[in-house]
């Protein structure tokens, strides 16, 4: 990494006591650095915009110091980070530093996969991309090309392949992620929880995490608020088959077996029902269905839910009376990544209906009603409608899904069914770790005429790419304005902080140039991206000049809550909060959630589970020089005696081998009392195998690689991932 | 029962302290043996004129002043600042072991270069005229060669000791938390001091004295470690946790076989035997005592480095 | 005149690094060192378990061996709220105060001489918290005048049960751990 010694006391103070006055002039970035180019800048220069660690897009201030950039530390305007960024977010400036950064347009030579590339111009790699582009949509029609998108950053991307005509634009973050939850709660409240998750956390007096380990998922401010409430003496249930973070601050640790959670979700509501916990009045005043409900949920007593989950009958009442006491101000939270058994969404329905019975759905210390302020889109001609319709999930094979399913365009490239596949767009995303089943996405890329992955940085899957197109980082570009619908409602614009090192483009460039090749001019009226904001923020009475001084914009505050004023509205089709649903119940689904106990693994093996690490967003920083300091390597998580039975100790090398014979690169062990005995746990992202991520290469065990199984969600196409066993062999 | 992790990597520090590699334990034995050499060599000189045929007398000054001059060198090769070296000569730390250190061997090498100018070698002789006139006026006045004598003692006996309480001083280290240390590499000092000037001695009677001698430092060092260990043991959690990296941990394999075993234990046997006419004289037991006094200072640095205050 | 020191609520802490990563860009602290760093501490069996998590540094010590080892006196108790520090310029890395820390704080910076924690005095003298306090976001670092009985810092030790490291060292370390 190219950061210098730190500069003696003396020195700094003097650089720092001509900084104090450039502080204060909060200079147009890119207007100093054209500037300032042919000289070294001197002194310190003070640059707001956000953040793009991962999706959370907290503001945040970049130092730049003698004209190299020093350090990125909150806005104190900013409501979701209230001045503190992360780990990942302080160590942002990493990025821009990465020695693993693709530094010009990439094209293959050689076999896919082979990873040997010829460095081409911009102008090269765009024509040859428009080009194979005109040729598959003279073959095949525009739908046969799909764009797979990660962030804000996509944004412009969606809108020249949308002008170009097709619809098969995914992201990972429904099937992947948070898909079920949203769906879940959809169905019983008709809104989704949304990101960031509209969790009243600070206020809550009581907070159930169900598999969310808050604090090692680094979430800005869910953390800050979790952090508040745990200070406040919130009373927090963990429940965890491993002893995260989050489980050590808790007052009830319930230390359940995979993949029963719904089973004590059941046990909780029947617990609540039967001794008359629940918020009546609540529930006689917006709910519907539930006499029904109540009959359903009957037989799951805490009895019942015990040899399911393993959690005694008696901790089951005691932490259900634990969450009556404090409600309405009882916050279930709803999680995130909810892609676990492929029952998810009937599992976070559940989550949703004991938070009804709670009442904490539009309380405060529950689930606050979000808002945002008015930012027009920028009037462009409309799109081209397709004749073919979305690819992804054919004859609504999976009803409830709202957003497209990825392993939809998957399989649609692999059997050409409902139509051919045969072009993709990456957008800040690595496929190969992100979907599960490596094999089936490799299968589908082989497919493909086309393969563009556009990223800062290298990846398994841009491995397997026919072109790769560098990105600026975030900290080098104007991007998409964050209108974010939040507690508070706000604007920010992300702005250049620095130029790029190499020959690297910011998205919008890139989109602008293709959609040009193209051909589609008429789509992109503005010339330059900051013609493009202007009129944005122009259009909704904002001025350009205040957001690129302060980074940050506030709009009116609106109520949170009912009690505050906020409208009780649920978009249901009962227009009620649906205890009982009647279009799962007419689709052929389970009204009420019901239980399925998960298939267990071969004899002797662990089921794999996977969570993330507060200093990594996935893969993504895994290269950046700062965070890879942080955590170079992941360790997988063995219980102790489990591990005394195979002969492990802690910092011993193994390799996980699965259900199915694929083998992980070996990882150290830690055997450690802080999981159950039957299963293990690696966090996310690592194992890299790309020679392109030479600073991650061959680093700890990839989780994403062994899950070659998944269970399919029925209601909405999420892929649930923890259906996985591995053993673990000594690596010698 | 507890699990401790860390995320701190830093070089030298993680897993286990090691700042100090062959350097600092070259430069303790070789600063002990100097010192064991400057007290053999004051004491020769109380001996009067029959001293002066030994070579205790006439060799010892000047592979004092070269040994000494290598330890120098390693503590300079171990700091990692060498251009600043300088910077222990602008300041007198009082309560700095190694500030002491500093200014004792510049007191140190005047003592040796005067024993060496007093019995100097050939080829100094032949390049400096007038040597030989002034080492034999030297020679001649007793009390002069008797103050020499009382300064090599002194100083030896200030370099041995301080060669211990470097260590000692740092509290941070359970295993080096003992006052005997001082002592400990001083008697060392001396056992090698006698070791190598047996080796070197010519004359039988100047031979057997100095096996004698010998034995009687390696009955002291033996008595001394086991104070020492007694003392550790008895000290505290952390001294007792210390000990046991020498009575049942990584470096008690290096501590019972080298230190004790090849470094103390034979040599002093096989002298014995010498001396009682058992078997003949050979070389081996000087060579081994040095052996073990280098051992010595190996395995009390990296296991001292290694030995921390309780975790947790 | 003050005596600064650090109160640090592990009830709170999250161990998430922040203050690691911060205090390596305020300080471009080289690659592979730490200045601070992360330690967890679980005790018990599954699932009866309890999780210390601590951020630790320099503990600044009212008698620091560090101080009283140095040669040279390029380690010294600055004079702004007698926090410890290393002149780097008169250090000759002999690596004496590595050694003598209990905590083992310490470590031989690329240029050679002893580097550690500041209290980022440089952003204190300004009347800046530390960068680690100063991000953290938790806010479960506080910092301060451990001598002012009316300080943040004070205050927290009164009301609050807490616990030092090593205090048998004998180092009387001002990183003072609630739990």
């Amino acid at each position: 990494m190219t950061l210098a010694y730190p500069l003696s006391r003396r020195r700094f103070l003097k650089v720092s006591g001509v900084a104090a006055g450039a502080a204060t002039v909060a200079a147009s970035a890119s207007g100093l650095l054209r500037a300032a180019a042919p000289e070294r800048e001197r002194g310190l220069r003070r640059v707001p915009t956000f953040c793009d660690i991962c999706f959370w897009k907290c503001g945040a201030i970049a130092s730049v110091r003698d004209g190299a950039l020093w350090k990125i530390e909150g806005n104190p305007l900013d409501p979701l980070s209230q001045g503190r960024l992360c780990p990942r977010g302080t160590g942002g400036v990493g990025a821009h530093f990465d020695t693993d950064r693709v530094k010009a347009p990439l094209m293959r030579q050689g076999a896919k996969g082979g990873e040997k590339w010829a460095e081409v111009t911009w102008d090269e790699a765009l024509t040859f991309i428009a080009s194979k582009m005109q040729m598959i949509k003279a073959e095949h029609g525009p739908e046969s090309i799909a764009l797979f998108s990660h962030g804000l950053g996509g944004t412009f991307l969606k809108h020249t392949l949308k002008a170009f005509g097709t619809p098969n634009i995914t992201a990972p973050s429904f099937a992947q992620c948070r898909g079920p939850r949203d769906v879940g709660f959809n169905l019983t409240f008709g809104e989704e929880v949304g990101s960031p998750e509209r969790t009243d956390i600070r206020n809550a007096q009581c907070l159930v995490l169900i598999g969310s380990h808050l604090g090692e998922n680094m979430h800005n401010t869910q953390v800050q608020e979790f952090a508040e409430a745990v200070g406040a003496g919130a009373s927090i249930i963990v429940v965890d088959p491993r002893f995260s973070v989050a489980a050590s601050k808790a007052k009830f640790y319930l230390p359940i077996k995979p993949g029963a959670d719904l089973a004590l979700l059941l046990a909780w509501m029947n617990t609540l029902v039967t001794e008359g916990l629940h918020d009546k009045d609540y529930v006689a005043h917006f709910g519907f269905g539930f006499e029904a409900f109540a009959a359903e949920i009957a037989p799951f007593t805490p009895e019942w839910a015990y040899p399911e989950t393993g959690i005694g009958p008696e901790v089951i009442r005691e932490t259900a009376r634990e969450m009556a006491r404090h409600r309405p101000a009882t916050l279930v939270h709803p999680g995130r990544h909810a892609t676990w058994y492929g029952d998810d969404a009937q599992r976070s329905r559940a989550i949703a209906l004991l938070n009804a019975l709670l009442g904490s759905w539009g309380r405060k210390g529950g689930f606050y009603a979000p808002s945002s302020m008015d930012v027009p889109s920028y009037p462009y001609p409309p799109y081209p409608v397709s004749a073919l319709g979305k690819v992804d999930n054919p004859g609504r094979r999976y009803p409830f899904a709202t957003e497209t399913i990825t392993t939809g365009i998957r399989e649609a490239t692999i059997t050409g069914k409902p139509y051919p596949v045969k072009g993709w767009f990456a957008y800040a995303t690595n496929l190969i770790q992100a979907l599960p089943n490596e094999e089936e996405t490799i299968k589908a890329i082989q497919n493909l005429d086309l393969l563009v992955v556009v990223d800062v940085i290298g990846s398994e899957l841009a491995g397997w790419a026919d072109v790769i197109l560098p990105e600026a980082t975030y900290l080098e570009r104007y991007d998409e304005l964050n209108v974010e619908l939040f507690r508070q409602s706000f604007v920010a614009l992300r702005q250049p902080v620095i130029e790029p090192p190499n020959d690297q483009k910011p998205n919008w460039w890139i989109a602008r140039e293709l959609a040009m090749k193209l051909g589609l001019e008429a789509y992109y009226p503005w010339k330059d991206i900051e013609e493009y904001l202007n009129r944005r923020l122009t259009s909704a009475g904002l001025s350009f000049e205040t957001l690129k001084e302060k980074g940050i914009v506030l709009g009116p505050s609106q109520p949170l809550f009912f009690e505050e004023g906020a409208e009780a509205t649920f978009p249901t089709p009962s227009g009620k909060i649906e205890f009982y649903s009647t279009q799962l119940k007419a689709a052929g689904f389970d009204p009420v959630p019901k239980f399925r106990r998960p298939k267990a693994g071969p004899a002797g093996s662990f089921r794999l589970l996977f969570g993330r690490a507060p200093v990594h967003s996935f893969g993504r920083t895994q290269t950046n020089p700062i965070l890879h300091d942080m955590m170079s390597e992941n360790e997988v998580w063995v219980n102790t005696n489990a591990a005394g039975r195979y002969g492990f100790k802690s910092g011993d090398r193994v390799r996980l081998k699965n259900q199915d014979g694929v083998v992980s690169l070996p990882v150290k062990v830690r055997a450690t009392e802080a999981i159950r005995g039957d299963c293990v746990y690696l966090v996310h992202g690592f194992g890299h195998t790309s020679k392109m991520l030479r600073r991650a290469l061959g680093r700890g065990a990839s989780d994403a690689q062994l899950v070659t199984r998944y269970e399919t969600d029925a209601l909405m196409g999420g892929t649930g991932m923890n259906v996985n066993f591995v053993t673990l062999e000594a690596e010698v | 029962m507890f699990e401790l992790v860390s995320t701190r990597h830093n070089p030298m520090i993680d897993p286990g302290l090691h700042v100090w590699g062959y350097e600092i334990p070259l430069y303790l034995f070789l600063g002990g043996f100097v010192a064991g050499i400057m007290v053999l060599f004051g004491v020769a000189l109380f001996r009067g004129r029959e001293a002066q045929r030994f070579s205790v007398y006439s060799d010892l000054p000047l592979v004092g002043l070269v040994c000494l001059s290598l330890g120098m060198l390693a503590l300079f090769l171990d700091l990692e600042h060498k251009l600043h070296v300088w910077r222990l000569y602008v300041t007198f730390e009082p309560w700095s072991p190694m500030s002491w250190g500093a200014w004792i061997l510049l007191l140190v090498y005047p003592v040796l270069l005067a024993g060496v100018l007093l019995s100097p070698p050939a080829p100094a002789l032949w390049f400096v005229p007038g040597l030989e006139k002034l080492s034999s006026r030297w020679k001649a006045d007793r009390s002069k060669v008797r103050w020499l004598g009382v300064a090599s003692v002194a100083s030896g006996i200030a370099l041995g000791i301080y060669t211990g309480i470097l260590l000692s001083s740092l509290g941070a280290r359970p295993l080096w938390s003992s006052a005997l240390l001082g002592p400990l590499f001083l008697v060392s000092g001396l056992s090698a001091g006698a070791a190598f000037a047996h080796l070197t001695a010519k004359d039988p009677k100047e031979s057997e004295g100095l096996a004698r001698a010998d034995n009687a430092f390696l009955i002291a060092e033996l008595a001394l470690i086991a104070l020492f260990l007694i003392g550790l043991m008895s000290a505290g959690e952390a001294q007792a946790q210390a000990a046991g990296l020498l009575l049942g941990g990584p470096f008690t394999a290096a501590f019972w076989t080298l230190v004790v075993g090849v470094g103390i234990v034979t040599p002093l046997v096989i002298q014995t035997l010498v001396l009682t006419h058992r078997i003949v004289h050979t070389r081996v037991a000087p060579l081994l005592v040095l052996l073990g006094g280098l051992a010595l200072r190996f395995v009390v640095v990296y296991a001292g480095q290694y030995s921390h205050w309780p975790r947790g | 005149m003050a005596r600064l020191g650090m109160v640090i609520d592990t009830r709170k802490c999250v161990g998430c690094m922040d203050c690691v990563v911060a205090c390596k860009t305020e300080n471009s602290v080289p690659e592979g060192f730490n200045r601070d760093w992360i330690t967890q501490k679980l005790t018990g069996s599954f699932p009866t378990l309890s999780l210390e998590i601590r951020s630790e540094r320099c503990n600044h010590c009212d008698n620091p061996p560090c101080v009283s080892c140095c040669p040279t006196g390029a380690s010294h108790v600055h004079d702004y709220g007698a926090v410890v520090l290393v002149d780097d310029k008169e250090c000759i890395g002999c690596k004496a105060c590595l050694a003598s820390c209990p905590y083992d704080a310490r470590f031989i910076h690329p240029g050679g001489y002893a580097d550690k924690c500041t209290f980022c005095i440089h952003r204190v003298e300004k009347g800046l918290d530390p960068a680690c306090v100063s991000v953290c976001p938790t806010r479960c670092m506080h910092f301060g005048d451990l001598d002012d009985p009316q300080s943040e810092v004070s205050r927290l030790l009164t009301s609050r049960r807490n616990h030092s490291l090593l205090p048998e060292a004998g180092t009387h370390p001002r990183i003072f751990y609630l739990t």
